[in-house]
């Protein structure tokens, strides 16, 4: 498996990382010299691994009572936030339903 | 360079337990605690123009973490300056991860360490630096620039904690924390000549440390002794209901442990598995020599050195450069300029996300998030990661292996090299390769630990340790008598 | 119930079948959130109810609502699911400002239920017809964005964010827009039995999603589906479903191929409209969660929660036509609607000893006095004893039943105990015969010529004469008693 400039591109939007195209175009020869390097798992036998060890942690999800208090924050929001106004978060308009289906 | 810890009247020629005494006496205040440890860090130039290995300093760390103190029992640590590094949640200093887009950002929560370090009476003075989100192993990756290892100032610490363990080799705190993914404390630890120890997964909370790669992520310690560092890390051991993948197993007393262990033969009944992929052909000969120095000790006090293979160490590289990538491109998702952190506007909201995170994030870590983002995509997560994941199953079974077949410890060597000289590497998987014989602990969740065991050329080598699961208490007994054993030969 | 198989559809062609499958999500009535402890409560100022874990601050971490389980566990049981004993949290990877770590906690490949069903009613030969549940599962819900109320920005707000969900998926089973409705009641309402949900739409406490396609009669294989979203009632999910056939019905009669893509519903225009995005922009890189472990239950955990289910409307329905005589399937269903009418009226019919009046109490004036005053049962102001006490009084002949609605209608305004109204009012039947007599005298008084008629044989005019005393007496005179009376004063 190789990794082309699309790929890069794809990849690229879907983590939301703007690229310039001599650093895209590096990328692809950069991530082909790192995944050349993994095509060597394919040709482990894992047949003896049950599906069940894919997850990444083992033994079993503590629970916890379904009561406060909430964590408390030693500072505020909008202390931390680069803008809000009346307690929201805001970013930049969305058109009504841009983007809505990535929302479900 | 090399002056603090052989000077005996400095605070750094006192154990922290010592030093803990001392203050809990009214030998010394907290205060002129803090400002001696400040006081040697300017004197070794660790700020951003010298040796850059502390980002923040709280100089009010004697008011602040002893302010509430007062009628309490003095702690274990109880007036013991501790370092910490930058992914480590404090609401007393910055915690920017060596990142542009975390500059300036101040957690409102302390990280359960942190909190555990100070009940415990320590004084948090100082964040150190790191490679950005904890992604390499020179910290040359910061976007605060590289630290300098305080030994050999033109190379690297190692990393990702360099800037902890060089804060403990330069003389400025005898513990220090830091994180570890595939090698972060024990590498740097390495080439800093001090010693460093990556604990079971689940047996320090993770709660406040900013998330690398969840499964592998864990909080490290250092110490300029092993028991400096049992003394650290059995202060923020334990079980904490804010991390689901931490775990209650009893904390024993490390280091009440490794002495008790380490009386007479200290060796005796001990068996050391020396596994043959960590001593390839290739391998430095002089890092041998050292390593077989240091087998050769501990069979002399009785141990029972065995041949033993872990079959799939060779694989482990590849594994975690898929596992760490995959999990990191989820994890760093968070920082998109809307909660807090570095914000930049760019055309609509796709425009901000992507203005912001390119702006946002150095070289190194844009290549791990496209990495990850990649091998988990639709069509390449069967022959990625579930593989990747399913060979993980098969290395950490390499390990259980070993142990139940009555080996006690594996020895090894911690780093294939010394410290490298800044710069050195620039080919990424080049140096993905300083993490060859560390990233199996990771995988596999065992506990860890390096220790100095001499020096060529002037340059620390670290000996590796590694135990069975909760096998902590095993692996300081071990430590703190090849650290006896060996005495002056590990500066030499 | 019945599901109403009939054809209820705008399509002009039949010789296509609608084949809908629907994904309902539903909040879980927990006080806090699935993944910390802040409060779950609506109607917070924006972004109070949030804490470094649903604001998804470096190094905070998930730990699971032990009672979200319970509640989850409890719908897949009510919905007929086998839990599996191992389920999996899984990262679900997409950017959006109200989903603040850049993936939502979901289950993926393995879920916390699967393999249910859903009765809606009997088709034509009278057996069930069965929506099967294909799995359930839970998650963490999104905050919310808003467009409309900053010029130029879009306003997040994180207080819904990690409220607890289940997702339940259903089979491609509805073949009407009918049958989707009739479904969502009955889940609706099994929901409600089993506690888990308030199961509010318009709050946002339950959201539906329809996977709909179209095939030619007879097919058995699906056609290509699309996905419609923003609906916000289940009056808007039917019409939604009806124009989307219809859309799909257009284009296959013309030669044309469906294509898979997302539409959205329009309430104002009555239309869906795609959403604009990229073809294949989903990819979702779902991966296990690090930072949880699986979640494991044991047999007997399940076994209990099994035991402890409440009782589902069929096992009520079913139970009700054996206990209840004289009930018919209708009285049923509208007495099942909801849990807490029956509960209601079960009080009611025990206390007063007849169910059938107290069915017809409940579904006349009780369900009418609720729906002027749009308030629910649970915070009716007449108890459940008071109505039961008039119904005994008017069964032993202390009322008559139009006195009995004036009681009961000043019961609704005051709460009081019927006997005390009907006494200060006056309304109590009179059967004493020196009152009925001196009425009866009064009225012979003052119509003389009917009371002449009357005695002198023309019986027809009794009534007459009954309902002047009636009157006289503002409906407290026993009329049977007066009937009586008069009776005697015919010349026979």
């Amino acid at each position: 498996m190789s990794v082309t400039l699309d790929d890069v591109r794809h990849i690229a939007s879907l983590a939301r990382l703007g690229l310039s195209e001599p650093r895209a175009e590096a990328l692809v020869a950069e991530l082909n010299t790192i995944l050349q390097h993994m095509d060597v798992l394919s040709e482990v036998d894992t047949s003896t691994v049950a599906d069940e060890s894919i997850t990444s942690v083992s033994g079993a999800a503590p629970l916890r009572l379904d009561a406060g208090p909430p964590i408390p924050l030693a500072r505020s929001r909008e202390a931390m936030a680069p803008r809000m106004q009346d307690g929201f978060f805001l970013v930049p308009r969305l058109s009504t339903h841009e983007d809505l289906e990535a929302s479900s | 360079m090399s002056a603090p810890r052989d000077d005996p009247s400095s605070l750094a020629g006192l154990s922290a337990a010592d030093l803990a005494a001392a203050v809990a006496r009214g030998d010394r205040s907290a205060t002129q605690v803090v400002e001696g440890s400040l006081q040697r860090a300017r004197d070794a130039g660790a700020g951003r123009d010298g040796l850059n290995i502390l980002l923040y300093e709280d100089a009010d760390a004697a008011s602040r973490d002893h302010g509430t103190s007062v009628g309490v029992a003095p702690g274990p640590l109880f007036g013991v300056p501790v370092v910490v590094k930058d992914n480590i949640a404090t609401t007393a200093m910055p915690t920017s991860c060596g990142s542009r887009i975390l500059e300036g950002y101040v957690s409102p929560y302390d990280a359960t360490a942190i909190v555990r370090l100070r009940e415990a009476g320590a004084l948090v003075i100082a964040k150190s630096n790191m490679d950005e989100f904890a992604m390499g192993s020179s910290t040359e990756n910061s976007a605060f620039g590289p630290t300098k290892n305080p030994l050999a100032p033109d190379r690297v610490p190692g990393g990702s904690s360099g800037g902890s363990a060089a804060a403990v080799a330069a003389g400025i705190v005898r513990v220090a924390l830091g994180s570890e993914t595939g090698g972060s404390v024990r590498q740097p630890a390495a080439f800093c000549g001090v010693v460093g120890v990556k604990p079971t997964y689940g047996r320090v909370s993770r709660y406040g440390l900013v998330a690398f790669a969840s499964s592998l992520d864990h909080i490290g310690v250092f110490g300029r002794t092993v028991d400096d560092a049992a003394l650290c890390l059995q202060t923020i051991a334990g079980f904490d209901p804010m991390d689901s993948t931490s775990r209650a197993e009893p904390v024993p007393d490390y280091r009440a442990g490794a002495r008790s262990a380490s009386k007479g033969n200290d060796f005796r009944g001990i068996v050391v598995g020396k596994p043959k992929e960590y001593f390839p052909d290739d391998l430095d000969s002089r890092i041998r020599e050292k390593c077989d120095a240091a087998l050769e000790h501990m069979k002399q006090r009785g141990a029972v050195i065995r041949d033993v293979s872990l079959p799939h160490t060779g694989l482990a590289i590849e594994v975690y450069y898929i596992i760490a990538p995959a999990e990191a491109s989820a994890n760093l998702a968070r920082f998109d300029g809307v909660r807090y952190g570095l914000r930049i506007e760019g055309h609509g909201l796709r425009g901000m996300y992507e203005a912001t995170r390119s702006a946002g994030f150095g070289a190194e870590v844009t290549r791990r998030i496209l990495l990850g983002t990649y091998v988990l995509s639709a069509g390449y997560y069967d022959a990625y990661y579930r593989k990747a994941q399913q060979v993980r199953a098969l290395i950490a079974r390499d390990f259980s292996a070993v142990f139940d077949s009555g080996v006690d410890l594996l020895f090894t060597p911690t780093t294939p090299t010394t410290a490298f000289p800044l710069g050195a590497k620039s080919d990424p998987y080049e140096m993905y390769l300083s993490d060859i014989f560390t990233c199996t602990a990771n995988l596999a969740g065992v506990p860890a630990m390096s220790l100095p065991i001499g020096r060529i050329d002037g340059l620390p080598v670290g000996g590796q340790l590694i135990a069975r699961h909760f096998g902590e208490q095993g692996l300081f007994a071990a430590a703190y008598a090849l650290e006896l054993a060996l005495g002056e030969d590990a500066l030499r | 119930m019945s599901a109403g198989s009939g054809a209820h559809s705008l399509s002009s062609s039949p010789r296509y079948e609608m084949v809908v499958g629907l994904e309902v999500h539903v909040h879980l009535d927990t006080a806090t959130k699935i993944f910390c402890r802040c409060s779950t409560d609506f109607g917070a100022p924006p972004n109070a109810n949030t804490c470094p874990v649903c604001l998804a601050l470096p190094g905070a971490l998930p730990v699971l609502n032990a009672h979200a389980v319970g509640l989850a566990i409890r719908a897949a049981l009510a919905l007929g699911c086998a839990v599996q004993r191992t389920s999996v949290f899984a990262r679900k990877n997409y950017f959006y400002p109200d989903l603040p770590k850049g993936y939502q906690i979901s289950q993926f490949d393995k879920p916390l239920a699967l393999g249910g069903q859903v009765e809606i009613g009997t088709n034509a030969d009278g057996w069930p017809i069965a929506i099967g549940v294909t799995r359930v599962h839970m998650e963490e819900d999104a905050g919310k964005s808003i467009h409309d109320r900053f010029a130029g920005a879009s306003a997040v707000d994180l207080n819904r964010a990690g409220v607890p969900l289940v997702e339940i998926v259903s089979e491609p089973d509805m073949r009407t827009a009918a049958q989707a409705d009739a479904y969502l009641r009955a889940l609706k309402q099994i929901l409600e039995y089993a506690g888990v949900s308030d199961v509010n739409m318009e709050e946002g406490s339950l959201r539906v999603d329809a996977n709909v396609s179209a095939r030619l009669m007879g097919e058995t294989a699906l056609g290509t589906k699309t996905e419609v979203k923003n609906m916000n009632s289940f009056s808007s999910v039917v019409r939604a479903l009806d124009v989307e056939f219809a859309r799909q019905c257009a284009i296959l009669d013309a030669g044309g191929r469906i294509e898979q893509q997302t539409m959205l519903w329009d309430a104002n225009s009555g239309q869906v409209r795609p959403a604009r995005s990229k073809e294949g922009s989903h990819d979702y890189r779902y991966f296990p969660e690090p930072d949880l472990p699986p979640l494991v239950l044991s047999a007997e955990q399940i076994d209990q929660a099994r035991r402890e289910l409440p009782e589902l409307p069929k096992a009520r329905r079913e139970r009700y036509a054996r206990e209840f005589a004289g009930l018919t399937e209708y009285d049923i269903d509208v007495l099942t609607a909801r849990p807490a009418t029956g509960e209601y009226f079960e009080q009611v019919a025990r206390a007063s000893g007849d169910a059938k009046a107290a069915a017809n109490w409940m579904m006349g004036e009780v369900l009418a006095a609720l729906k002027v005053s749009d308030q629910e049962i649970e915070n009716f102001g007449v108890q459940s004893s008071n109505v039961a006490a008039l119904l005994v009084m008017v069964r032993d002949g202390a009322l008559s039943h139009s006195a009995a609605k004036q009681v009961f209608a000043s019961m609704v305004k005051t709460g009081e105990a019927p006997a005390r109204i009907a006494e200060r009012d006056g309304l109590l039947k009179v059967s004493d015969d020196s009152a009925l007599l001196g009425w009866i005298d009064a009225v012979f008084v003052e119509c003389p010529d009917e009371a002449k008629r009357f005695v002198g044989g023309e019986r027809r005019l009794l009534g007459v004469l009954v309902g002047h005393v009636m009157k006289k007496s503002k409906g407290s005179a026993d009329p049977k008693r007066v009937n009586q009376l008069l009776a005697t004063r015919l010349e026979t």
